[in-house]
Formats: C-alpha cells, structure tokens, sequence
C-alpha cells in the first residue's frame, strides 16, 4: 500500500506501540482487500475490547484484562501494548446485555461484574458509551459523503444508503485499529467507482407499511446477495424506521451493504443516475408471489402457535416505535404463558422514560431493555420454545442461534401474541 | 497435515494473496455464502445457519473454499474466535472480495487466496485435497482425497 508520511510514521512507532500496530494490522487488511491507499477517517464505531470472561481468560498469560484482549484480540498483535486514550470520535455498538435487567436475562454476577468492567474501560478510553446498534439514533449521524468505519451491518447499510455517508462493512478488528489510527483502507464505498447500482429490482407489490418494508428488504438480500440493488416501482411512505427495518433484513438474508431507492435515497435521483451509467445486470421482479415467498420463507422455522417469547427492538426500536408499541399496549397485559422484551438504545430509553411509553410498557408486564437484544447476548426468557418477532432480520438470526421455532409479523400481530400467547399471524 | 506429493496435483488454479503461507488439507466446499456471526457455532467450528447446504458441518481443520461472507460484521471476530477454540479452518479460498472475508482471513491468520483465473468451485469438490501456497499464489488439487 501507498503510505503517506504520517501513516509510515504510525506504522513506524511514532505514536507508540499501540497505534504501530494499529497500522501493521491495517495494512495487512488493506493488502488483503487489495487497496492502494487509506483515507482518513473521524468517525469509527465498534465494539473496541469488550469481551466475554472466557475471552479474558484465554489471554491470561498476556494479564487477563482489557488491554490483553484490546491487543492480541483487537489489534490482532503478538504482544500486549498500553491502549492509549483515543480522540477521534468512537463510539462504541451494542453490548452484552441491560445494565439493570441482566438478571432477567440470565445472566450471573460474575458475567455483569465483567460487563461494567469493560464498560469502565471503553469509556475510560474516550469512547462513546452508545451501546447501540443504530448509532444514527443515540448522537451520531454522519454527514453525505463522510468517510466512516462503522460495524453492523444494519448501520452501515443505512449510512451508506440513506445518509449517503461512506463506509464499508468493518469488522471489530478494523474498527478497532482505526480508533487509533483514524485509518480506514480506501476501498469499496469509499470510492464513488462502488457505489452504483448493480441490479434492478422492480416493486410491483405495493410496499408501504413498515412490515411490507421489511418483507421486501429480506427479499432484496436474497435476490441480489451482496450487491447492490436498485429499487423502483410502488414503495412509498418512506421513513427512518422502514429503511432501518429495509436494511437490516437485506444485511441479513444477503450482504447488501449499499441500496438505491429511485427517488427516495440521495444518490438516486433518478434509477439511471443510481447506475451511474454502468450496465444494469439482473432484473428482478418483486410481485404478489415473490412477496408471498418471503413471507413463507420468514416463517418457515416457526410451527407451534403457542408464543412463550416475543422480541420487538430490532434493530433497536426508535423513540416513535416506542410510542407505537405502548399504544398497542396500553390497558393489556402480556399473557402469563408470554413474554414481551423491548429493546431500545439507552438515548432512546431516556427519551421514552420522558415521554411517557416506557411506564406504559413496563406496567403492560413488557420489559424494556437496552444495550443488547436476544440474538446478541443469546438471552432469551427461560424455557423460550417459540418466539415471535417483528423483525425479519432476528427471524433470520435468533432461532438458528437458539435452536428455537420463530414467527414474523406485523408489531400489532406480535404484540397480541404477547398478551394472547397465540399466533395468529397471516399475510393480509 | 503435510505431506508429500506422490502424483502431480489434478488441477493449478492461481490467484492472488489475502493472506500469506502454505497449507495442505481436505476441502469443503460451499456454493452459498456463508454469514460469520450468526451463521456459525466458533466453539465447534460448524455451520449453523437455516437453511445452508452445509448446516451442521464442521469446517475446522479444513480448506474452506466459497463464494464469500455475508451478513453480520461480526464475521470476522467470528472467525477469529474459532482460532482461539482450535476450530478455525486452515485455509480459505473465496471469489467475491469483501471487508468481512478479507478481514477474517486477516486476523485468522491462515493461508488465504482470491481473485483467481479460474473457479475453485468449479473445480474443488468436498473432500479433495488442497494445497494453498499462497505465497506464490498456487492452488494445487488431487480429486478425491489425499494423493
């Protein structure tokens, strides 16, 4: 790779051993993808050091603790060096579990004390304590053309997409690294090269609401895997949610890190300008039958109607998803055979405690929960055979994970399961 | 694993270094992509994910060979916790460069190939036997199993 003579300096020592091996490790990353420089880059969120006791363990010969797994781990370096504090702007993603209903969640002592430990670190070490997956919900929200290096699949594909911010899908040692070297490889939508459309979808079942968003986003994943597709045709009412929800499940059933809305994203005023002038390649058809499929795909790990866990918060429900689900809730109470978890991010939470909708779902028998979400921490309510989600994404994720049978829904099927303890879920 | 060649390998595919190194084994082989987080169990190096052609296989030990990674960016400290259980495949043969592949292959260390001149999967079947020298960028295959 080309280096500039700040970077040889990095790599060289020059701001001492964490970051040198911040770049080494970036450079062999960007050799393996094939990139010829770095851009620079203020705006990086991961899960910078956070780790599991056994992890800990596991480098007990190295001391066992946060600086261990931050550099053998993280930075992927054969010895232990300081972390120094990092000043660019960090922000770490979704954590283990709630910080006050780790309990509920199963977890034990031992496994909280190791949670606020790391917790102590990261923010210890001038990282953003967002403990989301939706950053652009809880303070940080990119601006058009912005190089980031962000993880989650589901935030990068919404930066890219919808804030037209740039950023690949990064990993937890890159985002590391690049916490201290605000280095990130000059690669794929980094580049304007990248970033056009690859194939059309055209929509011809109309998809509105954000279930039908949903539906059409897991479609998407699966038709065109990891490229990038441009959509055209009966979607409207577009909204944050329903592009979080859009994304998230494309993510999921394929690797779209990149999506074109004719008229709808920023870089796609029109379908020809999100092609950029390259050559549309395949061309997919979203009708009544296709949306039919997936919704039976979705729902093909689910077969026993009795509902004992339902999970709404993926991603991470926004304070007028909250606002919606205390609706829908108010005067109910969740079923004693259900159960009902929320999760949301803790700027968002703070928002729904002032607003009123986390006493409503509170007193309803739902919890709500930040920080993590079931697939995550692979917390489930005790005795969880059949769930029931509102999120194609953790349709995909949980029951696989958990080796669980699952549903998807609309919000208001998956809230009556919750207080029936049946579902009673169809495609309208 | 190592060990000497007693035929001249079936097929050469060559292509470009991901990661550096030389390794020898049995390959599996996959047509669908494969989602790291999520997708995989790094406590036994095995596929979990609904659905996939390889749900419940073991790719510990092995040269993996697929079109790329999908999914969640959790892929590569995935992979990377299955070299810290022993379970991580010993190499990796891929078409489709992504972050998440490139990464992974990165932080597991091991042999890694892509950006080839012909298909391995066209060519590399379940329980051939592989040769990666990535250094040189050579991928030599004997049909069928340990020549």
């Amino acid at each position: 790779m080309r280096l500039s003579d700040d970077e040889k300096a990095m790599r060289d020592g020059a701001q001492g051993p964490a970051v040198a091996k911040a770049m080494d490790l970036l450079i062999r990353y960007g050799e393996a993808l094939g990139a010829e420089d770095f851009v620079y880059t203020d705006n990086i969120a991961g899960v910078p050091g956070s780790s599991p006791k056994w992890v800990k363990e596991y480098y007990a010969a190295d001391g066992g603790d946060y600086r261990a797994v931050f550099s053998r781990f993280d930075l992927d370096s054969d010895e232990v060096v300081d972390v120094p504090r990092i000043n660019g702007f960090s922000c770490h993603l979704q954590g283990g579990m709630d910080p006050e209903l780790w309990r509920e969640q199963g977890m034990t002592e031992e496994a909280f004390a190791n949670f606020q430990a790391d917790e102590r670190e990261v923010a210890g070490h001038g990282i953003q304590v967002l403990k989301t997956c939706t950053p652009y919900l809880a303070g940080n929200v990119p601006v058009m053309g912005e190089h980031c290096a962000w993880m989650e699949s589901s935030a990068v594909v919404f930066c890219n997409s919808v804030i037209g911010g740039r950023t690949n899908c990064e990993g937890r040692e890159s985002t590391s690294a690049a916490m201290l070297a605000k280095r990130i490889p000059n690669w794929g939508f980094h580049t304007d090269e990248f970033r056009k459309g690859q194939h059309l979808i055209e929509v011809e079942a109309a998809v509105d609401s954000i279930f039908e968003w949903g539906l059409l986003g897991y479609f998407t994943g699966s038709a065109v895997e990891d490229a990038i597709p441009v959509l055209d045709g009966a979607i409207s009412d577009a909204a944050l949610i329903k592009h979080k929800h859009f994304g998230a499940a494309a993510a999921s059933s394929g690797g779209v890190e990149m999506y074109h809305m004719a008229g709808i994203t920023p870089e796609a005023p029109t379908v020809e300008a999100a092609f950029g002038g390259a050559a549309c390649g395949q061309r997919f058809i979203y009708g009544a039958n296709e949306r039919r499929d997936t919704y039976e795909q979705l729902n093909s790990v689910g077969e026993s109607p009795d509902v004992d866990y339902v999970m709404l918060g993926c991603p991470h429900y926004s304070a007028d998803q909250l606002a919606e689900a205390a609706r829908m809730l108010e005067g109910r109470k969740v079923h004693e055979n259900s159960n009902l978890w929320i999760f949301t991010s803790r700027a968002v939470k703070a928002t729904a405690e002032a607003s009123g909708s986390a006493d409503i779902i509170r007193k309803s028998g739902a919890k709500l929960m930040t920080d993590t979400c079931s697939a995550i921490s692979q917390a489930v309510p005790s005795g969880t055979r059949v769930a029931a989600f509102d999120s194609a994404k953790q349709t995909h994720y949980l029951p696989a994970i958990m080796g669980i049978e699952g549903w998807f829904g609309t919000t208001q099927e998956c809230v009556d399961a919750a207080c029936t303890g049946r579902w009673n879920g169809r495609l309208g | 694993m190592a060990t000497v060649a007693i035929r001249a390998p079936d097929v050469l595919i060559r292509g470009r270094k991901v990661v550096g190194g030389v390794s020898e084994g049995e390959a599996l082989v996959t047509r669908q992509t494969i989602s790291g987080w999520g997708g995989v169990n790094p406590m036994k190096g095995e596929i979990i994910e609904t659905r996939h052609e390889l749900k419940g296989q073991s790719f510990a030990g092995k040269i993996l060979v697929f079109p790329g990674a999908k999914g969640s960016s959790g892929w590569s400290a995935m992979f990377h916790t299955t070299r810290l259980t022993g379970q991580a495949p010993i190499g990796l043969l891929y078409n489709i460069t992504t972050t998440k592949a490139a990464l992974g292959a990165v932080v597991m260390r091991v042999p890694t190939l892509t950006d080839f001149d012909s298909d391995p999967l066209d060519q590399i079947e379940t329980g051939d036997w592989v040769r990666i020298d990535a250094d040189e960028g050579i991928v030599s295959v004997w049909k069928g199993g340990r020549p």
